[in-house]
């Protein structure tokens, strides 16, 4: 099932109206690291659009800046140059506007239940009463398939279920944006795909605006409506292409090994350095 | 290679199997359990003290158990130990709430300044390996015969151990977390509250436990070199007025007394709060 024939047949307003100004605008941004002996750019002079309601995806390679482009719009790191702005308004701190799902298992809580874990940031942040916070942690602990292992600590689940609770998490706070960085890399591969499938369901579901890094084409394409392609270091853009007609039901088909064909020819170079 | 044919099987339905988890029987939950196990220990130490007393046969010198649980009965039924016991705890629960909490301060102004993190280590090091009965000295001159001088001591050595552990786990909080707590929007004192604390709760109550042990180390010891001259007296001076008058079944009943507390408090007070976190969080090392 692809995004853009179900969102027109439910009769939604389109997610990329084009002439709609940007949920996330990137304009020019260069990232260094500061160490003690050097200064090391990461991120040269990137610029780029996010919609309300994309799935834009970060494409690259391992050390490409894709964790540092994503580190920036989540308010971790500042950018040497150019500007971040969400609804019109500078990034300059993290905070529970942009929820951001990370790679690692250890992103949970593991003094807290499973519930607990999900409530606690729609609690702190003061956007839900505590009651109402812990019904939509049981809402979305079920949407994740999740609902016998509300009252589990962290560490008696499997790294996929502390994965999916991470994502009940993000989900549940209604974030403007929801920042994934290769949250399924350290997935098995049955587990991965089955999660990238879910993660679908959840967009068709509650159609979230999405940021989400991986190195894998594939994983680009059955997530992504747009795709950012970027050079090895330091990270560039080399394309923005649309995947909007490409998703989980298109893999196999022409269409999809062709994208997949052309975006690994940007990668690993077909005639050009 | 030999041809070998492919098989299919049927796996059992999930509710033919039975029960998947089952509950042992209690003889093996009893041996699984460490407080067991540690209470067998006690039991054997009493009847080796008790046979040793017995073929060593010299009151003065070695009394046996049970002439120290007899002594232990008298002096509590007379309400001497209990009171000794009392003004001891007393004074060890001020300077050990008094240690935490400067710990706790420092703790926080190193977790959030530079220069913060340069006074704990400089401090750390310079005075932890200070033995507090060393200050007692001058606690004595500063704070005069009594209780301050001993909240004092005590202080000192409770809040090194709970300071240094405290920052350590602090510092090795992982990145994730920390990102995660920052991307709730935590700042501040709810950030350390809220991410900081927990997470380093193991590190914490080892610190805790450290410095509890240390503050009672301490306290008998002060109260052994100068019990004599203070008017309500702990437990050390319990001991050491025993031992002027030769009755060592008293200074042995003192002394299991103070060993007791130790058990106690190690047992089933942070045996307890072990329990009820670290074990329920998956956190223990
Ligand atoms: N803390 C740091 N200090 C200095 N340099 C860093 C630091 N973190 C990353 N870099 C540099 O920035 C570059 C981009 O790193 P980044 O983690 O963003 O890559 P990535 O695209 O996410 O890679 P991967 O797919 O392996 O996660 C790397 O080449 C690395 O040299
Ligand atoms: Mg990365």
């Amino acid at each position: 099932m692809s995004a853009l024939p179900s969102s027109a047949r439910r009769g939604e307003p389109m997610p990329s109206a084009g002439t709609a100004s940007p949920l996330l605008a990137v304009r020019d941004v260069t990232i260094q690291y500061r160490t003690p002996d050097r200064l090391v750019t990461a991120v040269y002079d990137v610029s780029f659009d996010v919609l309300k309601g994309d799935r834009f995806v970060l494409l690259g390679p391992s050390g490409c800046g894709k964790s540092t482009l994503l580190g920036a719009v989540a308010g971790f790191l500042h950018p040497a140059a150019g500007t971040i702005t969400l609804d019109g308004r500078e990034v300059r701190d993290p905070g529970p506007d942009r929820m951001v799902v990370f790679q690692e298992f250890d992103q949970l809580l593991p003094w807290k239940t499973v519930r607990a874990n999900v409530a606690y940031p729609m609690i702190t942040s003061g956007r839900f009463d505590r009651r109402t916070a812990l019904e939509r942690a049981d809402a979305f602990i079920a949407k994740v398939g999740l609902s016998a292992f509300a009252d589990s600590h962290p560490h008696t689940l499997s790294g996929g279920m502390k994965q999916r609770v991470a994502i009940a998490r993000a989900l549940a706070l209604e974030p403007a944006m929801l920042l994934m960085d290769e949250p399924f890399a350290a997935l098995d591969a049955l587990t991965r795909r089955k999660m990238q499938g879910e993660l679908n369901e959840l967009w068709e579901d509650t159609r979230f605006t999405l940021l989400f890094v991986t190195h894998s084409i594939e994983e680009a394409i059955v997530i992504g409506n747009r795709i950012l392609v970027m050079t090895p270091h330091p990270g560039q853009v080399r394309a923005e292409l649309d995947a909007s007609g490409l998703g989980e039901a298109d893999r196999g088909t022409p269409a999809f090994a062709q994208l997949e064909r052309r975006i690994h020819g940007m990668l690993f170079g077909e005639a050009h350095g | 290679m030999a041809w070998r044919p492919e098989r299919e099987y049927r796996p059992a339905p999930p509710g033919a199997i039975g029960d998947v988890s089952q509950s042992l029987p209690w003889l093996h939950r009893l041996a699984a359990r460490e407080d067991f196990w540690r209470l067998a220990v006690l039991v054997a130490l009493a009847l080796v003290w008790e046979g040793y007393g017995r073929w060593l046969d010299d009151d003065l010198l070695f009394p046996t158990f049970s002439q120290t649980v007899a002594a232990l009965w008298t002096a509590t039924v007379s309400g001497v130990l209990p009171l000794r016991t009392l003004a001891s705890l007393e004074t060890l629960a001020m300077g050990y709430a008094g240690g935490v909490a400067l710990a706790a301060i420092l703790t926080t102004f190193a977790t959030s300044t530079r220069i913060g993190a340069a006074l704990l280590t400089t401090l750390t090091a310079m005075f932890n390996p200070l033995p507090a009965i060393a200050l007692l000295p001058l606690a004595l001159l500063w704070f005069g015969l009594g209780t301050p001088s001993l909240v004092f001591v005590i202080t000192h050595s409770v809040l090194w151990a709970v300071a240094l552990n405290a920052h350590a786990g602090f510092r090795s909080v992982g990145p994730t977390l920390r990102k995660a707590g920052h991307t709730f929007g935590l700042t501040g004192w709810r950030y350390v509250a809220g991410i900081l604390v927990p997470a380093a709760f193991p590190s914490i109550l080892s610190g805790l436990k450290m410095g509890w042990a240390f503050a009672w180390r301490t306290l008998i010891a002060a109260e052994l070199v100068f019990g004599a001259s203070s008017s309500g007296g702990g437990l050390g001076w319990f001991i050491f007025e025993h031992r002027n008058q030769l009755l060592i079944a008293e200074v042995f009943a003192g002394l299991l007394t103070v060993i007791a507390i130790g058990l106690v408090v190690e047992s089933l007070v942070f045996g307890t709060i072990e329990r009820r976190t670290l074990d329920r969080w998956g956190m223990r090392r």
